[in-house]
């Protein structure tokens, strides 16, 4: 298959667009990376995601797919030999979604919510609520893996994929804020899980560096601050 | 398969009534639990222990909260009717529009029903645009399915009946047929269709329902220092 039959509109930085990336080298798919800049988006992206306007978006054979983890779905079930990113097993499979879900609706607003908190006791509030949110996943590790090194076992699967591509805004949030989240006695199976999930082949090369994410959150974050400072006066 | 299949839900709810939908159109017999939500029983908290919420699917012995999880584990389990359809593409555009009509839809029609004044407007502006996508994504088709309902026509179908107590008693109107024709002719034709009529709850209990909610909030904002 031509390498321009697969397209992903993504950004270094964006944990959603490291999902695809991920889950792309799961299934060894030959694809054209094009690379966002948010503040000047593409026609393509206009054009590809009309609704949201965002990264990741998938362009297999000029039909866009949006949504991080309907495309990584739709790798799954498009190019459906192995390996498989999402069980066999119904119940199996609707064990991942509902992980899946949470980690999105719950967990990842709670980790964007650190930033947005105004004031040492809101922050330490939303610090708090992302390692609750952790010590919830641990537990739901510990039954999925059933002791492998992985949500989904053996090798990296749809959950893994699901909360691993946060791992570099997790370190992001600990050294701004100088706390750790992923703390290893209270979380062993995620604190080693994490460690796996990085040096994993399918992950490893994609991953954005953690301090260059690091440098990235800093200028970001102060430009928003100047920007608020500026209007509140 | 022959293991016995167990709902635990609220007729009031817009998410329960499809987890219902799906089961019927599968032709799967199943057992209603209904959840008093200002009471949760042990069933509930012990099957959805995470968000403490319906809907519940029981299948056997295993439990699957999340309404559009359990939409995907009924059409995987049961083969009858599929919901999903077979093309990976449109399986994608299906989801897709399932989470941006939850979110978007849903939430922006909630928003708008607790609103007042300026909020109010601005609430229902912004629903209004995401109701422009459904539109586009309806027209010209019978449901969003296409020839057969499907999973998309389950996930919005809390709209011909939910939305229009929402506006009747949020004072507002949404779903505009001169706005919307697509959608709202969707809509006329899905409510009549005897599998889904018979699993909706009698319009005054939803309003009932809905009245004591706004009572309440109204109360609410007003205690507020």
């Amino acid at each position: 298959m031509a390498t321009s039959d697969v397209k992903l509109l993504g950004a270094w930085p964006s944990p959603f667009a490291l999902r695809v990336h991920i889950a792309l080298n799961i299934k060894s798919i030959d694809y054209e990376c094009l690379e966002e800049n948010l503040l000047a988006k593409s026609q393509l992206l206009l054009q590809s995601n009309p609704v949201h306007k965002k990264v990741p978006v998938l362009i297999h054979h000029d039909k866009p797919i949006c949504e991080s983890l309907a495309i990584v779905q739709y790798i799954d079930e498009a190019w459906s030999s192995a390996p498989s990113i999402l069980p066999s097993d119904p119940y199996d499979r609707a064990v991942a979604r509902f992980w899946a879900a949470y980690i999105d609706d719950k967990w990842f607003p709670w980790l964007n919510g650190v930033a947005n908190a105004q004031g040492a006791e809101a922050k330490k509030a939303a610090l708090d609520q992302v390692r609750e949110g952790l010590v919830v996943l641990e537990e739901a590790f510990g039954k999925c893996s059933k002791g492998k090194d992985f949500f989904s076992g053996d090798r990296i699967g749809y959950v893994d994929i699901a909360l691993g591509c946060f791992l570099g805004w997790v370190y992001v949030a600990e050294k701004r804020n100088d706390v750790k989240l992923l703390v290893e006695d209270k979380m062993p199976g995620l604190a080693a899980w994490a460690n796996k999930f990085c040096e994993d082949g399918t992950v490893k090369d994609v991953m954005p560096d953690k301090d260059e994410l690091l440098e990235f959150a800093n200028m970001i974050l102060e430009a928003r601050a100047k920007l608020n400072a500026s209007s509140n006066n | 398969m022959g293991e016995e299949v167990k709902v635990i839900g609220s007729i009031k709810s817009g998410f329960c009534v499809r987890v219902e939908w799906a089961l019927k159109l599968k032709g799967v017999e199943y057992e209603y639990i209904k959840e008093d939500l200002r009471n949760k029983s042990p069933m509930l908290l012990k099957y959805n222990p995470v968000h403490k919420k319906v809907p519940v699917l029981v299948h056997g012995d295993k439990p699957i909260p999340e309404s559009l999880v359990i939409l995907e584990y009924i059409d995987e389990t049961w083969k009858d009717n599929p919901l999903l359809p077979e093309d990976p593409y449109e399986r994608a555009m299906a989801r897709f529009w399932a989470k941006y009509a939850d979110e978007k839809c849903m939430f922006g029609a909630w928003e708008a029903f607790k609103a007042e004044g300026e909020e109010k407007e601005k609430a229902m502006e912004s629903a209004l645009e995401s109701f422009a996508f459904l539109e586009k994504a309806i027209k010209g088709k019978k449901f969003f399915g296409g020839e057969k309902m499907g999973f998309l026509d389950l996930v919005v179908g809390w709209i011909p009946h939910w939305l229009s107590v929402l506006e009747e008693v949020g004072g507002m109107k949404m779903l505009d047929a001169e706005k919307f024709p697509s959608l709202h002719e969707w809509a006329e034709n899905f409510i009549q269709i005897p599998l889904i009529k018979e699993c909706i709850p009698p319009r005054d209990v939803l309003v009932n329902h809905f009245h004591a909610t706004f009572s309440s909030l109204r109360s609410l904002s007003a205690n507020k220092p």
